[in-house]
């Protein structure tokens, strides 16, 4: 198991790799959400706005 | 007759948003099982290469976050190229939802690379023709995104964007043919070459889950951002009131 962690004397290099994927991967999923929340957010909000001023043209 | 009504079906905001939807885990669950699967056949099963040792394992997110990075540019200049010319503002929702994950994708390809140069070749970076075509890919994706923001107006942004976007496709080639135009330091390619790939099945098989992983894994994160692109272009159209009704009528509360 430790010689599976030493990846024959490149273990910083293997692992911070696979660490850098790891980070980019989770960015990935968290920030399409959370892009998708702020859309979903702004778009309830223009709709309340639009609500209380009345119907609009669209 | 049939596609083309689907065709309109689908181009029509909620249908694309709907159907965006459905499709999500459709992508995201083939996505984790083939990575999972790949990183554990390339860190595990995959024997040690006879040359670079346990190194060459840096390859598994290496090469697929490469092909991404060109994947992404590729869909992002087409996609820009049908909204400029047929006006479709999906096409500009689909390639402005491409540009950050291509964008994060080049440049894990950059740093994994600079990681497995340093014990390979001795050195973090080198201005080699691969290398150089490939920092000019992360450059063209932060230039697009930074162009895209300096606009307020949406529909000026999907056209300036997609003017960048078309021009810079012609380094998507340079990219993929630079290991054979220049003398490179960087290794010619291991899977799409002249006389089949330079891997035995061991190491192979890994590879290719984790390249198709990674794809699914974009269809995915592409059908989450599209959404939320279509969101944004149609913030008062009437279907958006079934939406906030369904789901909107305990937040809004608050």
């Amino acid at each position: 198991m430790s010689a599976f962690f030493a990846m024959g004397g490149y273990a910083g290099y293997v692992w911070s790799s696979y660490g850098l994927a790891a980070a980019i991967l989770i960015w990935n999923i968290w920030s399409a959400l959370a892009a998708h929340q702020v859309a979903r957010a702004a778009a309830q909000r223009a709709l309340a706005r639009s609500a209380s001023t009345g119907p609009s043209a669209s | 007759m049939g596609t083309w009504t689907w065709f309109h079906k689908l181009s029509s905001p909620p249908h694309c948003y709907r159907i965006a939807g459905q499709l999500i885990p459709w992508f995201a669950i083939p996505a984790a099982l083939l990575i999972v699967a790949g990183i554990y056949g390339g860190l595990v099963r995959a024997p040690a290469d006879y040359q670079q040792g346990d190194a060459f394992r840096i390859i598994y997110v290496h090469a697929p976050a490469a092909w991404l990075s060109l994947m992404c540019y590729t869909v992002m200049a087409v996609a820009a190229a049908v909204g400029l010319v047929w006006r479709i503002k999906l096409a500009h929702a689909l390639a402005a939802a491409t540009a950050p994950i291509g964008a994060s994708f080049a440049l894990l390809c950059l740093a994994t690379g600079s990681i497995w140069g340093k014990p390979m070749w001795g050195t973090w970076w080198t201005w080699d023709a691969r290398l150089t075509s490939q920092l000019i890919l992360l450059f063209l994706y932060l230039g697009y995104q930074a162009l895209r923001s300096a606009y307020d107006d949406i529909g000026k942004a999907d056209r300036a964007s997609a003017v960048l976007a078309i021009v810079g496709v012609v380094n998507v080639p340079i990219i993929h043919f630079s290991v054979n135009w220049w003398n490179s330091l960087h290794q010619g390619s291991t899977v799409l070459r002249r006389g089949g790939p330079a891997m035995p099945a061991s190491m192979l098989v890994p590879l290719i889950l984790c390249f198709f992983g990674f794809t699914f894994l974009y269809a995915a994160l592409a059908c989450v951002r599209v959404r939320a692109e279509v969101l944004r272009r149609e913030r008062n159209a009437h279907w958006l009131q079934d939406l906030a009704g369904r789901r909107g009528r305990t937040e809004s509360a608050t």
